[in-house]
């Protein structure tokens, strides 16, 4: 296998982008990561995007030829393919992008991700995200993404003691980090008053622990490591990708407040890249949820089971703590438009790795990580990037 | 829901009919047609379960889905049934008085309707033993 460099990286700012289209969300990415990469589409040999429902948010199908087509690529005839796996899409499209130039199959691929999720309203999204549960026996009784993330937090509460305050300090951080980053789409810092005091969505779990809808796109362009110097001087080395799986409803999982998927992942790509957490300058959680980046950091191993809560209210996961997380923001504070999530996790730690991640640098970054999860843990991408 | 979609799933449904895998005796509810233990040497029956089980984790969900909306707050929960699997429902109680560890028992409920002339969703829920 070669090894894998990403050249170049894009993202629109995230929000509720009511003036802009799917189509006008992918190509301001895209459009940004070539340019980026100081490159122009005639090189491009493949695209991989992530997109979890366009069929349900604008009704649309077929995105790997829609993107290919509005890219200015439909003459050329490239490869174009749509990866979905629920909010894990843009991870597993990266995943991907890498395997094909890794493999040696392709040279020069796109690695993008979109979701345009306020073309229909809240209802409708709420109801469309439920499909990334089991639809029969988790949805159909009235489970909700909210609803089933809230009996994670309770049964984690109930067996480690963590308090609501601590839970509630996951979101206070993240809105920090997003008032430091220029695509969040919430930039303003939160208290714990703004936790505590919001609306109860699904008991323990309150309006301020769920990331928002959210539109937006991000793209990142992957080359062989050894032609990477030809487009950037800051090449990004790819050191580990990992993908794992477990039971799509919750209910079946061996330990409810323990994705076994992030477990798996998380080890095979220390494996890969024979690191260990101690290597991670800041990692890249999918915290959809307060209580989903708690799980994450403890399944990662960056801290002990039960121990997450007391670790992020001591200030280890903030900004110049023990180990960065969620520096972007975070789903809560940078955004979720969920197929590129994934993707925009890899914008972010490349910028840290860069040194071009202004007010929310990390100094001397060297190697970081992303930890991107589909439904409630049944589809977990991981990967880690170093500075070369 | 589709009419056949759901009239499909009756027995599962209304009479918590899953299944069992003869060979190794795990039970299996939501039912499965294929044991992951046993895999090929499997041999799946249907079994009726007991309907009577433990509360592992709950939630009140305050913000409900559009065809739950009439409910008002409930109580979501995983609950362990005696024979082994865990399955998500509702549990039909003051939401103050769920608690972890209680137990449960199975009762027939309307589930949800496809709006005012949509087709009913019947099935089970559970309530304090």
């Amino acid at each position: 296998m070669r090894d894998v460099a990403v050249i170049g990286i894009g993202c629109t700012r995230f929000g509720e982008k009511w003036s802009e289209s799917f189509r006008d969300l992918f190509i301001e990415a895209g459009a940004l990561a070539l340019e980026d990469a100081q490159l122009s589409g005639e090189k491009i040999d493949a695209m991989y995007v992530g997109n979890m429902s366009a069929g349900r948010f604008i009704e649309q199908e077929h995105i790997g030829a829609l993107i290919a087509d509005y890219a200015g690529m439909a003459t050329r005839h490239i490869p174009s393919t749509r990866v979905e796996a629920a909010c894990a899409s843009g991870g597993l499209a990266f995943r991907q992008a890498v395997i094909a130039v890794a493999s040696g199959m392709e040279d020069i691929v796109v690695a993008a991700g979109v979701e345009k999720m306020t073309d229909v309203e809240p209802g409708a999204s709420t109801d469309a995200l439920t499909g990334a549960a089991d639809r029969e026996w988790e949805g159909f009784v009235g489970a909700t993404f909210p609803g089933l993330y809230a009996m994670i937090a309770k049964d984690y509460m109930h067996k480690y003691g963590m308090t609501r305050e601590q839970l509630a300090q996951v979101a206070v951080k993240n809105h920090y980090n997003g008032a430091r980053n220029p695509i969040a789409q919430f930039q303003q810092e939160i208290t714990l008053d703004t936790v505590l005091r919001s609306t109860m969505v699904a008991e323990p779990l309150r309006l301020f622990d769920c990331s928002p809808i959210t539109d937006g796109a991000a793209a990142v362009i992957l080359a062989p490591l050894d032609r990477a110097r030809e487009f950037t001087d800051t090449p990004i080395k790819v050191l580990a990708t990992a993908q794992a799986s477990d039971s799509i409803a919750l209910h079946d999982r061996r330990d409810i407040s323990t994705m076994d998927a992030t477990v798996a992942a998380g080890q095979r790509a220390f494996k890969m890249a024979k690191l260990t957490h101690k290597d991670i300058n800041m990692v890249e959680v999918h915290d959809c949820f307060s209580i989903a980046e708690i799980c994450a950091i403890e399944d990662l191993g960056f801290c002990k089971k039960g121990t997450a809560g007391k670790f992020t209210a001591d200030g280890e996961t903030a900004l110049g703590g023990k180990i960065p997380v969620n520096t972007s923001g975070g789903l809560k504070a940078c955004g979720h438009p969920v197929g590129a999530t994934g993707i925009k996790q890899v914008y972010e730690i490349v910028q840290q790795l860069r040194g071009t991640a202004g007010k929310r640098q990390i100094d001397g970054a060297k190697i970081g990580m992303t930890q991107n999860v589909g439904g409630t843990g049944a589809t977990v991408a991981v990967h880690i990037l170093g500075r070369v | 829901m589709s009419v056949a979609r759901f009239w499909r799933k009756i027995p599962q449904r209304y009479n918590l009919i899953g299944t069992k895998c003869e060979t190794c005796k795990r039970h299996f509810f939501p039912p499965r047609t294929f044991c992951p233990d046993c895999r090929r040497e499997g041999r799946i029956v249907d079994h009726k379960f007991s309907g009577k089980g433990t509360v592992v984790t709950f939630t009140i969900i305050q913000t409900a889905p559009d065809q739950f909306a009439s409910h008002g707050p409930y109580v979501l929960a995983i609950i362990k049934l005696d024979e082994g699997p865990q399955m998500t429902t509702q549990i039909v109680c003051d939401p103050s008085e769920a608690k972890i560890g209680m137990r449960v028992r199975s009762i027939f409920r309307r589930i949800a309707s496809d709006g005012e002339s949509g087709i009913i969703h019947y099935g089970t829920k559970f309530a304090p033993e």
